[in-house]
């Protein structure tokens, strides 16, 4: 998706991440963060024309857990709103297409996740086939060491790292869009998406070739991300970055990967990428996040500077 | 009045009934017979375990091949600390197990004693279990045979 009607751009953004927050539950946590991300853009939530979240009712343990993260948003009088069981960039991406529609000029986006309080590595394993998969509990580490070992066997990476332990982190991300001249008026510097595209394959981890990521590489190409001068990579495990670097083309181009928080950690990246390209640092960044076992599912946006 | 109380019965049920469909449902059905049971993709591939539609094209997807309970590891991760709920209680491989007659690998346990004892490559044989049930878990784990 690209050449958009009206242009979206990430007018501010704030982000909170630790190793293992030890009191304050998910809207709390969260609250500080939507506020400030906010107060950043000059919004109040009555001015937002659509809320958008990426979590896991899973992490939390009961069902439409993210109706309550709803608190630290403010939904009275009613708002417009939705949410995804996925990483928070892929909520991103359902707000640029609402965007489009012409009656809604700014959306705010958030992710949340509190995984330190379980067992991460076997509460991911609910999201797999229930049937011929998740009865076998299968931890995201091991299945992520599929993925190195067939990396290896492939011959095509030199040196790829061990996989170690899932990472586990407790935060949040908030990032505000806003369209056209709505986002120059909220700020000196916009980071315009120019393109962003989500590609999914198949569940079973064996119809896939785990050694590249073709829906990556699709993403990209739909989003325009050629010439891109460097990338933001969610990379829940180390191997990954090889694997994306490969599978985009990017080269030796500069590449900054990170795992963060699950459901949080893609957001952030293009939240970070979005903080370059309003530094001015880089003029056309390729943001990238992941969801699901061994890169099964990726979104992959560009931003661009300038008026 | 007071004799008159209406009173009605309250029976707390769950009232859905879950079904695994027609294809996976054969395949279950199949592990508890000892026998494996793929299906021919859109591009001729055998995928084990028999999936409803095509991976690439959505298709709808009818023809049941049977496969071998033998077959090689295509790609292993070495588990040191078994979880509850793993398929076994002391270390063990993950695999993708591609079997004799399937060109689709799956994922199970392979129960090798050490990483040194596993490969990709190597030839493994499935362990069932003595009661079946039509469940994936019929299906204990995988031994290398060499």
């Amino acid at each position: 998706m690209r050449g958009f009607q009206r242009p979206v751009a990430i007018v501010a953004s704030a982000s909170f991440e630790t190793p293992a927050e030890p009191a304050r539950n998910e809207v709390e946590m969260l609250l500080p963060v939507i506020q400030k991300a906010m107060g950043e853009a000059g919004l109040t939530q009555q001015d937002v024309g659509f809320t958008v979240s990426g979590s896991s009712d899973y992490l939390q343990g009961f069902p439409f857990a993210f109706v309550g993260a709803l608190d630290a948003v403010g939904a009275w009088p009613p708002i417009r709103e939705s949410h995804l069981e996925m990483d928070g960039a892929f909520a991103l991406a359902e707000a640029i297409a609402v965007l489009q529609h012409d009656n809604i000029d700014t959306a705010l986006v958030y992710a949340f996740a509190r995984p330190s309080r379980g067992e991460l590595d076997r509460t991911l394993a609910l999201q797999l086939d229930p049937y011929t998969v998740a009865p076998l509990n299968p931890d995201a580490r091991g299945l992520a060491g599929l993925q190195a070992q067939a990396m290896r066997d492939s011959g095509r990476y030199a040196d790829v790292p061990d996989v170690p332990p899932t990472y586990v982190a407790d935060g949040a991300t908030a990032v505000v869009l806003a369209v056209g001249d709505r986002a120059r008026e909220l700020t000196a510097t916009p980071a315009w998406i120019t393109g962003i595209d989500h590609r999914i394959e198949a569940p079973a981890l064996g119809v896939r070739d785990l050694t590249t990521s073709v829906s990556a590489k699709r993403a990209a190409e739909h989003a325009g991300a050629a010439g891109a001068d460097a990338a933001w990579l969610h990379t829940p495990y180390p191997h990954q970055e090889l694997l994306l670097r490969e599978a985009l083309g990017l080269g030796d181009r500069p590449v900054h990967c990170a795992a963060g928080p699950m459901m949080v950690g893609g957001l952030e990246r293009f939240a970070a990428a979005a903080r370059a390209v309003a530094a001015g640092e880089v003029t056309k960044a390729l943001a990238h996040a992941t969801s699901g076992p061994c890169l099964q599912q990726n979104v992959v946006g560009v931003l661009e500077g300038g008026k | 009045m007071t004799d008159d109380v209406l009173s009605a019965p309250h029976l707390v049920e769950y009232t859905y009934t879950r079904s695994t469909g027609p294809v996976i449902g054969t395949f279950l059905t199949g592990l508890r017979d000892k026998e494996i049971v793929g299906i021919r993709g859109a591009d001729g591939r055998v995928i084990v375990p028999a999936i409803d539609y095509d991976p690439v094209t959505s298709e709808d997807l009818s023809e049941y091949v049977p496969v071998a309970d033998t077959g090689v590891v295509t790609t292993w991760s070495w588990n040191d600390k078994p979880a509850k709920g793993q398929p076994l209680d002391k270390p063990f491989a993950w695999a993708l197990v591609k079997l004799d007659g399937a060109d689709v690998a799956f994922l199970a346990a392979v129960d090798a004693g050490s990483p040194d004892a596993i490969s990709t490559g190597a030839k493994v044989k499935a362990r069932w279990r003595d009661e079946r049930v039509g469940s994936i878990t019929d299906l204990v784990c995988f031994e290398v045979t060499q």
